[in-house]
């Protein structure tokens, strides 16, 4: 079936059997394996997009769903060569370990400072609930959510 | 990747509620999916494969709610996200939203999700339960409402005809201190071990109690809510509750429950937690009673 | 060997948090891991697997299957080209069963397609014949005489026996316990995945994520009749492993499809075929007793130790050494009789999982502890500090405590963390209540409770093993500069072996620019990233590697000027510079004209195996850490929020501190989940939770803030006097929980995880039902396997190196 969506901003196409989630015709159809396949039955974040800018599971959407719309991944953040504030944050903080949960995590703590530029510390938790990491037990992470924030208000 | 015809499903994408249901009529076994929050799990499993699946997240008709002359409509198709956005004011509504998944999980799961599903454990569904809900159907031969517990016949099952889709659910607009529990073994994204909403209707003096997750469909503690009705001092809302009383009422609620022992939770664990959150919920609405003077 | 490490003038080296090597690529999502790769012409691979714990196969029939679209290959055990079973201590795991399958989710058939989904439908029309067989699901059941065998030569795995002075010594108080520790599971992020793609050379080329490229090749290349130099390893990008790779997954199926077919073949697990798709952590019942003196000194120590190693070996024999070895606990204890059976079972097979044992007896001792010190009279904290170890302490298996041992100071320390404010329960947010955003409770109920505890565990392999590490270190002059080349076949699987190899280099040569080559098996075995091990023997060999060098450029400088061929100690290499007594006398730069390099092969000291009473010198080194949680309990519904980790870790010198938290943050988490929220449920073989929704791992709001206390107390006689700390916060982090929800609710847990049911008591502690098993009848102390003349796995490899 023809899959056709705005994808970081290039309209992409490609005939996919249409049975596939969004995450599996990002990864293995069009080329963007930055959004991530660790459970692919929304438990853990780490496939995390938007889609029409809101945040969500690539995996519980299925592709066709996403026909025609616009789709942002965790590759659309850094312009060039350089970082997206956020991805900067997570690499100075040390919440990048393995990294398995991070673009998922990127992207969803892009898409909560967007929202909410000074969230308390437990809004961050609760709004990073749906994101599972299995290697950093989440300090670090908190951590770069606080250096980010610092950033972007610095940044204007 | 070239895909052979051997692995072809439709998918239908109506962008009107009329087109919706002329494909419905067409094609009874498509798998109707909007959010797709339960749905596409079976499928990046393998467990679902459906010859054809019918997305119904384009259809503008199923994502609005309104408010109808004292009563409200829900469509099936609003997000968790913008119930607690946009409907905040029903606060059992809101808080068993706020319990659903992730923040990713609400922006695409919906109580429709939750009625087309029908398992015991959708969140939203003892609060429709206790909110007395109807639920809207409609086909190409027109509406039709059901009380949401003859909608909700079993476990996973419910009376939906071939034809039909959910469009939403209804119901009457009530005014008084109300709460939403749900208990998990950790902190966030649990599907319950157990569920309670408690709502109590200051007009009409009544309370209305409903369980999630402790038996094979939502259950409607009866007989505790006519005790919690003897309980609630109507009349005089800073006169002190015996224990005793509060204590009758949860184990009343506990009784009802039907629980079994599975992989979340045990049978005897599921009935304590009913009676701890029937008494926790009663002395909260109490206090709110209270302190609003009971108007 | 003299310890000496250059801390001036380089940015990023040594005990600075350098940022992470591989950090930009894991944020913008360009790295690869094993799940992400392709190929031209690729084929997807997929695995039939049992659904049957226990059965004899009988016929199976592929023609469906082959003739199914999109299809290349349909692969049975008879189309395995060489030997058919592999494993990491003893090649007794099929590639794929062949007349009988021992666990639910074994191997039985491969298929190879075009497109995933055309795999999946091919594996489901094959037609396999099932002769159901009884299932050995218990692991006390597997010493009865007449239970089911899994194996022809019976269900004991391995037998030890430590004893040392006298097993019944008069004592003035006695305290036993009975403890049980579930099935936990790595659960790493990224699933097993990897591209096999063939060679022109008949060979094949398998880029997977994995802990230890040789030791895989070394088990691949058998079962695929080639010789080892026609299989080449690759890193692909690991996301997360804790064990969960050590054993081999998909690389030797990928290989036989691809060889098979001639076409790249990828195979990446869903989650829920990971669950079935790599070892977990042992199951263990533990029954102890202690004797103490009325001032609180233990005076012996028994312990009788049961592990599941379920259906195969993996390397279930070095972890029940290795939970005896621990079973005291990191206290002097004059006399002990463990004794530790490892048993094989019809249940998914166990293997390692980070600690190794460790975490499943600590929980034991430290529970016994706290009874010791609740039947005393004395604080569970003062009386570890009265028996804690120190350098020289006896140890239960003989020699003296080597190596530095700062037992007390990780103790205070720990200890003398500021407890956490304490926010007043009507004010607090709701999300931080036990129960979190469940809207469950405002205050009601809530109890605070605070535990202690204390471990030590081994860094490095055990009992004779040689795991060196192999090290290319070259330094070349650049169109910018000197810059160094670090070739290792070391995975960083996100513990930042990287990182830090490149920070000794800076520090050791004074370069700041370093690269470290992908891994792969063109130079020689690392060794497992496991064990807490990789600073102390690839940081280990780098710093040598840096040293030999140094020594060649300081050569080169001498040649130059003449100065005769004695090594000159006055020179050193600082910022790009050597310099004589602090003067700088040429840069590298200079001596760069042709590169240097040097490969090195670098070897901790010698250890020995156990004899039959446990007596020897089975360890490497050892690191200790402690742990003081603080939990408050919602004590009518039985739900937890953890408040706060306080932890040290004993790790001689920090190469990166940043890093040194990032794994005591993380390692607390995995002993979080053991404590409260983690057991892989398996009823009579069959896993019911294999998956994300009912295998529960701590989310951000069941994670506390943890603070660390970093101990730098050198250990002698090894590089950096490095120790080790991948390990060593999840050996004492349940075991610290535990004892933290005992103090809030004064239940008598005895079994992890601690469910709600327990925690408000309507199920009593868990009792067994036998008293301490009998102790099996064995040829010896060594692994069962090895006297029936089973083929050896990774000790093939040690032999080769000598």
């Amino acid at each position: 079936m023809l899959f056709r969506a705005n994808v970081n901003g290039t309209w992409r196409e490609a005939d996919i059997w249409a049975g596939v989630s969004l995450l599996s015709a990002l990864r293995d159809d069009l080329g963007l394996p930055g959004s991530k396949n660790a459970c692919e039955q929304g438990e853990c974040g780490s496939c995390s997009v938007w889609l029409d800018g809101v945040l969500v599971c690539a995996c519980l959407v299925l592709a066709m769903q996403a026909s025609g719309r616009e789709v942002r991944t965790v590759e659309s953040l850094s312009v060039e060569d350089r970082l997206h504030p956020v991805q900067d944050a997570f690499v100075e903080a040390g919440a990048v370990q393995c990294g398995f949960c991070t673009p998922g995590l990127i992207v969803a703590v892009t898409d909560l400072l967007e929202q909410e530029p000074h969230p308390s510390e437990p809004a961050v938790r609760e709004a990073l609930s749906g994101n599972l990491c299995r290697c950093t037990g989440y300090a670090k992470i908190l951590d770069a959510v606080r250096l980010a924030e610092e950033r972007l208000e610095s940044a204007g | 990747m070239t895909i052979s015809a051997d692995l072809a499903m439709d998918v239908l994408q109506p962008s009107t509620l009329d087109e919706a249901l002329e494909m419905r009529r067409d094609l009874p076994d498509a798998v109707v999916i909007c959010g797709g929050t339960d749905l596409m799990v079976a499928m990046n499993f393998g467990r679902l494969r459906p010859a054809a699946m019918m997305d119904i997240s384009r259809v503008d008709e199923m994502k609005q709610w309104r408010q109808e002359d004292g009563s409200i409509f829900l469509g099936a198709g609003v997000t968790y996200s913008r119930i607690m956005r946009e409907l905040g004011t029903f606060a059992s509504l809101a808080q068993a939203s706020r319990t659903v998944g992730s923040p990713q999980i609400r922006n695409r799961g919906t109580v429709g999700g939750n009625l087309g599903t029908s398992s015991p454990a959708g969140d939203a569904l003892p609060v429709l339960a206790a909110y007395e809900a109807e639920i809207v159907l409609v086909s190409g031969r027109g509406e039709r409402a059901l009380p949401w517990d003859r909608f909700l016949v079993g476990p996973k099952r419910n009376a939906l005809e071939p034809d039909e889709l959910i469009l939403g659910a209804r119901w009457d607009i009530s005014r008084g201190p109300e709460s939403f529990s749900k208990i998990g073994t950790r902190n966030a994204m649990v599907i319950a071990v157990a569920n309670l909403c408690l709502v109590v209707d200051e007009p009409a003096r009544s309370v209305r109690v409903a369980l999630g997750s402790v038996g094979p469909t939502i259950i409607r503690a009866r007989e505790a809510e006519a005790a919690a009705t003897e309980v609630i001092p109507w009349d005089d809302p800073s006169a002190p509750i015996a224990e005793a009383a509060t204590e009758g009422f949860a184990q009343l609620v506990a009784r009802a429950a039907r629980p079994i022992d599975d992989v979340r939770g045990s049978q005897a664990y599921r009935s304590h937690a009913c009676r701890v959150l029937a008494r926790r919920a009663l002395s909260w609405a109490l206090e709110e009673h209270r302190m609003d003077g009971g108007s | 060997m003299s310890v000496r490490t250059v801390t001036r003038s380089i940015p990023d080296g040594v005990g600075t948090s350098s940022r992470r090597i591989d950090g930009t690529p894991k944020v913008e999502g360009r790295y690869a891991y094993g799940s992400d790769l392709w190929a031209e012409r690729m084929l997807w691979g997929a695995t039939l697997r049992s659904p049957h714990p226990h059965a004899r196969l009988g016929s199976i029939d592929v023609s469906a299957a082959s003739a199914s679209p999109g299809v290349h290959a349909v692969l049975l055990a008879r189309d395995v080209p060489g030997k058919n079973t592999y494993g990491l201590e003893f090649a007794d795991q099929p590639v794929l069963a062949g007349d009988v399958v021992r666990y639910q989710g074994e191997p039985v058939a491969l298929i190879a397609a075009e497109h995933p989904e055309q795999a999946r439908r091919a594996a489901a029309r094959i037609e396999v014949e099932y002769e159901l067989l009884p299932v050995l699901s218990d692991m006390q059941d597997a010493l009865l005489d007449d239970a089911p065998k899994v194996h022809d030569f019976g269900n004991v795995l391995r037998h030890i026996r430590i004893q040392q002075g006298d097993p019944a010594p008069a004592a003035d108080v006695w305290v036993e316990g009975y403890y049980e520790t579930g099935m936990q599971d790595q659960a790493a992020l990224g699933p097993e995945g990897g591209l096999a793609i063939p060679a022109e050379d008949g060979g094949v080329d398998v880029y997977v994520a994995t802990q230890w490229l040789h030791v895989d090749r070394q088990q691949i290349a058998p079962c695929l009749n080639l010789p080892e130099e026609m299989v080449r390893l690759h890193m692909a990008g690991v996301g997360g492993a804790f064990g969960s790779r050590e054993d081999v997954n998909v690389q030797i199926h990928a290989s036989m499809l691809a060889l098979f077919t001639g076409r790249p073949v990828k195979m990446s697990y869903s989650r829920e075929e990971s669950f079935f798709g790599h070892v977990h952590r042992h199951p263990f019942r533990i029954w102890m007793c202690h004797g103490g003196t009325r001032d609180g000194r233990l005076v012996v120590v028994r312990a009788r130790l049961l592990a599941d190693g379920g259906a195969y070996t993996s390397s279930s024999s070095a972890v029940i050494v290795n939970a005896c070895t621990f079973a005291c606990g990191p206290y002097e204890v004059p006399n002990a009789l463990i004794e530790g059976t490892a048993v094989y079972t019809n249940n998914p097979p166990c293997g390692a999982m980070r600690g190794f044992g460790a975490p499943q007896v600590c929980f034991a001792h430290e529970s016994q502890m706290d009874r010791l010190a609740g039947a005393l009279g004395i604080d569970p904290v003062e009386l570890r500090l009265r028996n804690a170890m120190y350098p020289g302490a006896n140890l239960p298996t003989g020699r003296p405590l080597h190596g530095a041992a700062s037992v007390r100071e990780v103790i205070e320390r720990c200890r003398d963390i500021p407890l956490p404010v304490e926010t007043p329960l009507e004010s607090r947010e709701r999300s931080l209540l036990p129960g979190g955003v469940g809207n469950v409770t405002r205050g009601e109920g809530i109890r605070r409770g605070v535990g202690f505890a204390v471990a030590y565990k081994n860094i490095g392999y055990s009992e004779g093993f040689d795991d060196s590490s192999e090290v290319e270190v070259s330094v070349t002059r650049g169109p910018e500069g000197a810059v160094v080349e670090i070739h290792t076949a070391g995975i960083d699987y996100g513990q930042g072996l990287h990182t830090i190899v490149a920070q000794i280099a800076r520090t050791e040569l004074g370069v700041s620019r370093v690269v470290v080559r992908q891994p792969d098996t063109l130079i020689g075995s690392a060794g497992s990233t496991s064990a807490s091990r990789q600073t102390l023997m690839t940081g280990g060999a780098v710093h040598q590697a840096c040293a030999a060098v140094r020594r060649t450029l300081f050569g080169r400088l001498q040649a130059r000027h003449n100065t005769g061929l004695e090594p000159d100690p006055s020179l050193e290499l600082v910022g790009g510079e050597v310099l004589r007594e602090g003067v700088a006398i040429a840069t590298i730069e200079e001596l760069l004209d042709d590169p240097v390099v040097e490969r090195l092969v670098h070897h901790h000291r010698r250890t020995t195996s156990l004899d039959e009473n446990g007596q020897g010198d089975p360890h490497v080194e050892f690191a200790f850490a402690a742990e003081r949680v603080v939990v408050e309990v919602d004590e009518e519904l039985g739900l937890v929020r953890v408040v706060q980790v306080a932890a040290t870790a004993d790790v001689g010198k920090a190469i990166n501190p940043q890093g040194v938290t990032g794994q005591v943050e993380g390692g607390t988490a995995q002993g979080l989940g053991l404590a409260i929220l983690e057991e892989l449920q398996v009823k009579d073989g069959v896993i019911r939770n294999p998956s994300f929704t009912d295998y529960l791992l701590p989310t951000f709001l069941d994670m506390p803030p943890v603070v660390t206390e970093i101990v730098e107390d050198p250990e002698p006689g090894v590089p950096m006097g490095v120790k080790g700390v991948g390990e060593h916060s999840t050996v004492v982090s349940t075991a610290a929980i535990v004892s933290a929800l005992r103090d809030a609710t004064g239940r008598d847990l005895n079994r992890v995880p601690v469910r709600p049911d327990d925690l408000i008591g309507i199920v009593p502690p868990i009792q067994n039902r036998g008293g301490w098993p009998p102790s099996p009848k064995v040829p010896g102390n060594e692994p069962i396997p090895r006297y029936v003349g089973l083929s050896r796995g990774q000790g093939e490899l040690m032999d080769e190196d000598g």
